[in-house]
């Protein structure tokens, strides 16, 4: 094994983290403000990669999928909750379990009506197509590391928006204080309208952007859902700091994991066995690393709001 | 004397039918038409209620039920077909675990399973029995045929890749039953992974000459759209489930030029198979897959065997589905003494025609190919 | 303490859902609809379940996202014991030779120890958290044990694992529908007790004290944790033994028995029942499996109608079904 290959492992690991932050952020958004837990996360992501990949289709350019893909689940996520989610905060979270899961299954088949049952077709643009050198002779797909530049730009945007801006004030208070924000005269219904939507067009984009290098079919929010949980919850729910560093430890332990177990148990057991047997650990690896951070860290990296 | 010859028509095709669809044959098909794998099941229930159609038969009744891809569902509806439905003959399962789920139970219980997709090697083997045809091929064929077609093409070190689960490791161990050069490397990977960037990298590390993967459904849209922005060039080769129509449109021109193996192609030249083709398109408006294909011969084996027998009398029913006497869209079918096919298995190409990615038929891999399973079968 | 009327009334729901459910096999069989058993075998284990994850989440208010680990073991109890006494194969032989058993009581038993020997380790675990990071941890825990199901090839991994010949019970004729729904239904009347006997005795009361509470609790001297994972392995425990009849149901066991939609299935059933009501999750089974049944007949676009219907019921039947008709739910 060259150096060369475990760098460039350790960027794909890098690369997978960003991805997962990208998903990860409108989910802790959303819990941090409204205390919500949100199922149906994947299903904004889906319903992004579907707009993106119909709009692309029809005229051709990715850019105005990519534009459709968050104006949608924009509007998606703002629907849901004028109607569903709003009625759900006071409720405790088994409720908010219930009511999301549903969405998934209304989402899921609601999707496959309109588009029916095949995967659809979405590539990445021809401008971000191919492959740049990287210092030290390797070659890297130019997608993937814009990939990591809008992970970068969406944790700043993020970070300017909530320290910056009177949104972003009113957010902080909305998470340390419900009844005092409500007092100082926000409306805060329509508040968390604009975060729900904020934190869907987030999913929406997400889904776009990945399900050019994935395959855009109902469904494919789930497994993604469940790893952008484990993210915030490493790293501690309502952060955004923490979803970041905690997206980045899933993708690494999970991109190395993959790499490095099959060969250390092959060394042990043979290759085929080995093969397996490390593949099987490292399917399990992340929920290990999370079981041990929570044993050691009950709120995670960086518990936002006690 | 046209009204009599009307009369003798008549009264020919009264004779025959009253002689052969003396009973009514009632089909259960249970197959997936919700959730990621919905493409599969709706292209068999539509190729085999196109057969259906074509014959013109009216004492088929079909009750059709989507299993949503969970085993424990496919179980309870098998249940209600069999003991509510009363249906005679159960088929339409796409995947392997959903079969050993039904299967075992459906036949101890005196029902015909006839599988239009999935053939895990316990069914083909120790497990197999009289009541269970398998209309498709044992889950290893189109493997094996692509290790076979390895060495043809003069491959030496290839890197082979599965997810990590039976279907998987059964897939490269029929690779490597027949394919004769050294591994490049060998990966498992995680069952409904997204995102290849790791293995791709070791690939490209590995000196491979050729790749083969089986990665079904999103899996190996997700791998060959991410394979062909990866810059890496060694070719790729697979099993013809990664390439069939239901998943071309959306992995695209990453396509183009691949080989893969199937036991049936678009372009095979037989007339069954333009009948089949051609209905397919002004039916449903797109082009069948191969799992329509096998769903279509499925049909048309029923037919065949419901006219020469009652499913009342299984031993005679039986005996017919044995016989094989119809026109496959495979050009010709028959079944070996585990009751799963002999076939021939091609080495397909992707090629664009027009806009329409389909494929093409290059080289026969395996002539009268049997599975390796059936010395197992006792029955 | 309790609103009399409203209780009698949750009462008087209980016997008619009781007894409901126990006619509906016998109406099967005057319709000669011998299918309906099977649904009612399949209500009254799913109901089990519940029963299980009950006891952890409604009374504890222990939201566990991963009760579908236990169901599995259950299951996979069910099944490896069965195989290994149908091929005669030892499944060890030290310190004594063990071949599987085909017995139930033998499987119960097991799959009840086992899913608490798996229960202690992950709940002494996950009791250092609470709220959604004990939702996320149990979740953890099962997808753990589900990728190992699945990529574990010695008993069939993903393609699961068949049993031949429903495993027996002493002195009933296991293969006749009807006398393995009387034993499901026997099963489901014992939790059903136990259950009940737990929500009114000191430790129960001990138990939903600290979801309400903790600093009280901790304040007479009673330390919640322990509670709780007694209280998270007896959940365990009855899920578990659910996992065993559910294979013996199904004369198969695989890894989605495991999966994250199980675990998220079984929440479904208590809420759609009511909350840490003694019959929630009978009713919520009963409505479930009739949702399933009946949409799954009418059109391919099931999952749809289902997800409407769900919905519906959390935004304005509160309390769930039993909620909706017996009246303000009783916490506590």
């Amino acid at each position: 094994m060259s150096t060369a290959l475990l760098i460039e492992q350790i960027l794909n690991g890098l690369q997978f983290g960003v991805m997962l932050f990208l998903m990860a952020a409108g989910l802790t958004l959303i819990f941090g403000v409204m205390g919500l837990i949100n199922l149906a996360h994947g299903s904004l992501y889906m319903i992004g990669a579907f707009a993106c990949a119909a709009v692309a289709a029809a005229t051709g350019s990715f850019w105005l999928g990519l534009v459709a893909s968050l104006a949608a689940a924009a509007a998606a996520g703002a629907l849901v909750e004028l109607v569903v989610i709003r009625r759900l905060y006071d409720r405790d979270h088994l409720d908010q379990v219930l009511a999301t899961f549903a969405l998934i299954l209304i989402f899921s088949e609601g999707t496959r009506w309109l588009f029916g049952s095949f995967p659809l077709y979405l590539d990445i643009p021809s401008a971000l197509s191919g492959a740049v050198q990287l210092p030290g002779g390797g070659r890297y797909p130019l997608y993937r590391l814009t990939i990591i530049g809008v992970g970068i730009a969406v944790a700043v945007g993020l970070y300017l928006l909530i320290s910056k801006t009177r949104l972003g004030m009113r957010i902080r208070a909305g998470e340390s204080d419900r009844e005092m924000i409500a007092a100082l005269g926000v409306d805060i219904r329509t508040l968390y309208t604009v975060v729900f939507a904020l934190g869907a067009a987030l999913a929406g984009l997400a889904g776009a952007l990945v399900g050019a290098l994935q395959s855009v079919q109902v469904g494919m929010g789930e497994p993604v859902l469940i790893l952008a949980f484990v993210v915030i919850v490493i790293g501690g729910i309502g952060s955004i700091k923490g979803a970041l560093v905690g997206a980045i430890l899933v993708g690494l332990v999970d991109t190395l994991g993959r790499f490095l177990l099959p060969k250390l148990f092959a060394a042990f057991m043979g290759p085929a066995q080995g093969a397996t047997a490390g593949a099987a650990i490292a399917s399990m690896l992340i929920y290990i690393v999370m079981a041990l951070i929570l044993a050691f860290r009950p709120k995670g990296l960086f518990a936002a709001n006690a | 004397m046209k009204k009599i010859l009307a009369a003798s028509i008549l009264a020919l095709s009264m004779a025959t039918s009253g002689m052969a669809y003396a009973d009514p044959l009632k089909i259960g098909m249970i197959t997936t038409l919700s959730g990621g794998g919905a493409g599969l099941g709706v292209d068999a229930r539509d190729g085999f209620m196109l057969a259906l159609k074509q014959s013109g038969v009216k004492d088929i009744e079909v009750v059709t039920e989507d299993d949503a891809q969970k085993p424990e569902l496919a179980v309870q509806i098998a249940d209600k077909m069999i003991q509510s439905d009363k249906v005679d003959l159960l088929t339409g399962i796409i995947w392997s675990n959903l079969a050993m789920a039904v299967v075992p139970n459906a036949v101890a219980q005196g029902k015909f399973y006839l599988s239009v997709n999935a053939g895990p090697s316990a069914l083909a083997g120790a497990k197999c029995d009289k009541n269970y045809f398998n209309v498709a091929y044992q889950n290893d064929n189109f493997h094996e045929a692509m290790g076979n077609y390895a060495n043809t093409a003069g491959y030496k070190k290839v890197f082979i890749l599965a997810p990590n689960y039976p279907a998987g490791t059964d897939s490269l161990n029929g690779f490597k039953r027949f394919y004769k050069g050294e591994l490049a490397g060998e990966v498992y990977t995680k069952l409904g992974q997204t995102d290849y960037a790791a293995e791709i990298a070791q690939i490209r590390d590995s000196g491979a000459d050729s790749v083969f993967f089986f990665l079904p459904g999103g899996m190996g849209i997700a791998f060959m759209k991410q394979y062909a922005q990866s810059g890496v060039e060694t070719p790729v080769m697979g099993p013809g489930f990664s390439f069939d129509q239901d998943v071309l449109g959306a992995i695209g021109d990453a396509a183009v030029g691949v080989k893969n193996s199937a036991s049936w192609s678009k372009d095979l030249d037989n007339a069954a198979n333009k009948k089949f083709v051609e209905g397919f398109q002004a039916e449903y408006k797109r082009l069948p897959s191969i799992y329509a294909a096998q769903a279509y011969d499925t049909a048309n084996l029923i037919i065949s065997a419901s006219a020469k027998a009652s499913v009342k009398d299984a031993d005679a029913f039986r005996a017919a589905l044995k016989e094989a006497k119809f026109d496959s869209v495979r050009g010709k079918f028959k079944f070996n003494s585990n009751n799963h096919p002999i076939q021939d298995i091609y080495v397909r190409e992707v090629v664009k025609e027009g806009d329409v990615l389909t494929n093409k038929i290059v080289a026969t891999s395996f002539t009268d190919h049997e599975d390796a399973y059936a010395k197992d079968c006792k029955m | 303490m309790r609103d009399g009327q409203a209780m009698s009334r949750e009462t008087l729901i209980n016997i008619l859902l009781a007894a409901a459910l126990l006619a509906l096999p016998f109406v099967a069989i005057a319709m000669e609809e011998p299918f309906y058993i099977t649904l009612a075998t399949r209500m009254a284990i799913l109901a089990l379940a519940a029963v299980g994850l009950n006891i952890a989440l409604g009374l504890g208010g222990l939201i566990s996202f991963g009760h579908a680990a236990f169901f599995g073991i259950g299951g996979y109890v069910a099944g490896i014991f069965a195989s290994h006494a149908f091929n005669m194969e030892p499944m060890f032989s030290a310190p004594f030779e063990f071949s599987g058993s085909d017995q139930m009581p033998v499987i119960w038993l097991a799959a009840m120890l086992v899913s608490v020997f798996v229960a202690i380790p992950i709940g002494a675990i996950s009791l250092r958290t609470s709220g959604v990071y004990f939702i996320m941890i149990t979740l953890a825990f099962a997808q753990m044990i589900y990728y190992f199901a699945i990529s574990w090839p010695a008993y069939g991994g993903e393609d699961g694992l068949s049993i031949i010949t429903r495993n027996g019970f002493p002195g009933v004729n296991t293969a006749n529908p009807l006398s393995f729904f009387l034993l499901c239904y026997g099963v489901l009347a014992v939790a059903l007790l136990m259950f009940w006997l737990i929500q009114n005795s000191r430790f129960g009361a001990a138990l939903q004290a600290g979801r309400q509470n903790e600093q009280r609790l901790a304040a007479v001297g009673i330390a919640p944790f322990r509670i709780r994972l007694v209280a998270f392995a007896i959940s365990a425990a009855i899920t578990g033994l659910a996992g065993a009849l559910f294979a013996d149901l199904n004369r198969f066991v695989s890894p989605s028995m495991l999966s994250w939609h199980m675990s998220g299935e079984l929440i479904v059933l208590i809420i759609l029942g009511g909350t840490a009501r003694l019959f929630g999750p009978v009713a919520g089974a009963v409505l479930f499996v009739l949702f399933e049944f009946a949409l799954g007949g009418i059109t391919e676009h099931w999952q749809f109608f289902l997800g409407l219907i769900l919905l519906g019921v959390v935004l304005f039947a509160r309390g769930g079904l039993i909620g909706l008709v017996a009246g303000k739910a009783r916490h506590g």
